[in-house]
């Protein structure tokens, strides 16, 4: 049940881009087309969750014990860069289908502040090593739903006609805008 | 190159926020209130203007290949300089910037900067291209975070100029978004005017 409350908290009442701020680079950047939506949602998923299990061990098991915690910015990033490399690779070898469908974005993925920023609330937390993974895997599907949900959107405006001077990025934040406020209406059902 | 050039391109010709849509994650997620904004503008100048410096130091000892990664690590040492020097000396705002004071680190001006500018420019260069790009963004935060202020509790740099309630939406997430999307509509009807 307890993890039921994190998933849903995590997806719908602080959903990570549109009640943080989280990942707004990629929810801008990439959200003009459903495909390469869905692309980045794969990468996302596939690295944030995997990076929140490996900091919270290294955290735990490296940082407290020699009482280096203030090292915790430099550590994560350099875990989240090489572990985006490591996908990289990895992908590249066993799966190249899912590497051509998800390659361009992984590097993309290192200044994603999502990433990070999960993986550090989760220790923030005080989470336990399930509670961050499906804390993780909340976040991914919260991301998910918010950067699918607005391309679609963003696929529709192309058809209409809109002023000159809000095309692109600005009628994209106005429409995000009124996305968050949607999401507004799920405060408080956990 | 003419160094004042290189200094005002920040604030309107490519300016991070409004023209190159960078850092938008800070932008939207610390505006509450233009205090705020402006601490967290200069925060990130700070991170700024020291990894150009470093990274044009030392451009030319770094193997191209290895390059990213270490520019990551000299930004996240300024970045933890940062962290700890804010918690010691004003934890309230260390408290209300939060997460974003860590995820500077991530920031793409930041790491854009020290790839597309410092990595190939004189030392010089460097620390005015980092000031004037991060002044430029701590001015966008700050009027972002003044307008949603002013809309969403009535008041100034926290003082009260009207008094009763206030737009409340606009210090909520979707007042960021609102906010930021209707000056980036002011923003490109001032560029067509001078143009």
């Amino acid at each position: 049940m307890e993890y039921i409350l994190i998933i849903i908290s995590a997806v719908f009442v602080s959903n990570i881009v549109l009640n943080q701020f989280l990942g707004i680079c990629p929810f801008i950047g990439v959200s003009s087309k459903v495909e390469t939506a869905i692309g980045m949602t794969g990468a996302v998923t596939f690295v944030m969750v995997i990076a929140t299990l490996v900091t919270y061990l290294i955290y735990h098991s490296v940082l407290v014990p020699l009482d280096i915690v203030y090292m915790r910015t430099i550590t994560f990033i350099l875990v989240i860069a090489s572990l985006v490399q490591l996908v990289e690779i990895i992908l590249k070898k066993i799966s190249p289908p899912l590497y051509q469908a998800l390659g361009i974005f992984l590097p993309l993925i290192t200044t994603n502040c999502a990433v990070l920023g999960v993986a550090v609330l989760a220790v923030q937390k005080d989470f336990g090593l399930l509670e961050s993974t499906v804390y993780a895997i909340g976040n991914a599907i919260g991301f998910g739903l918010a950067l699918i949900t607005f391309s679609g959107i963003r696929e529709q405006l192309d058809l209409l006609n809109v002023p000159k001077r809000m095309k692109g990025v600005p009628i994209a934040f106005i429409v995000a805008g009124l996305m968050a406020l949607a999401f507004m209406g799920f405060t408080g059902i956990v | 190159m003419n160094q004042w050039k290189n200094f005002s391109k920040g604030f309107i010709k490519e300016n991070a926020v409004f023209v190159l849509f960078l850092g938008l994650c800070p932008t939207l997620g610390v505006t509450t209130s233009a205090i705020n904004g402006l601490g967290m503008g200069l925060a990130t100048t700070f991170v700024l203007v020291m990894s150009n410096l470093v990274v044009s130091l030392v451009k030319n000892l770094i193997p191209d290949k290895v390059r990213i990664p270490a520019f990551i690590v000299i930004i996240a040492t300024f970045v933890t300089v940062v962290e700890l020097v804010m918690k010691g000396y004003v934890p309230a705002l260390f408290d209300a910037l939060g997460l974003f004071i860590p995820l500077i680190v991530v920031n793409c001006v930041v790491l854009g900067r020290a790839e597309a500018f410092a990595s190939k420019n004189t030392i010089w260069s460097s620390l005015v291209d980092g000031a004037g790009m991060g002044l430029g963004f701590t001015m966008a935060l700050t009027v972002l975070g003044a307008v949603r202020e002013l809309l969403g509790s009535g008041a100034f740099f926290g003082m009260k100029l009207i008094s009763g309630d206030a737009m409340l939406l606009f210090i909520l997430p979707p007042g960021a978004f609102l906010a930021l999307g209707y000056l980036l509509v002011l923003a490109n009807m001032i560029k067509e005017k001078s143009s």
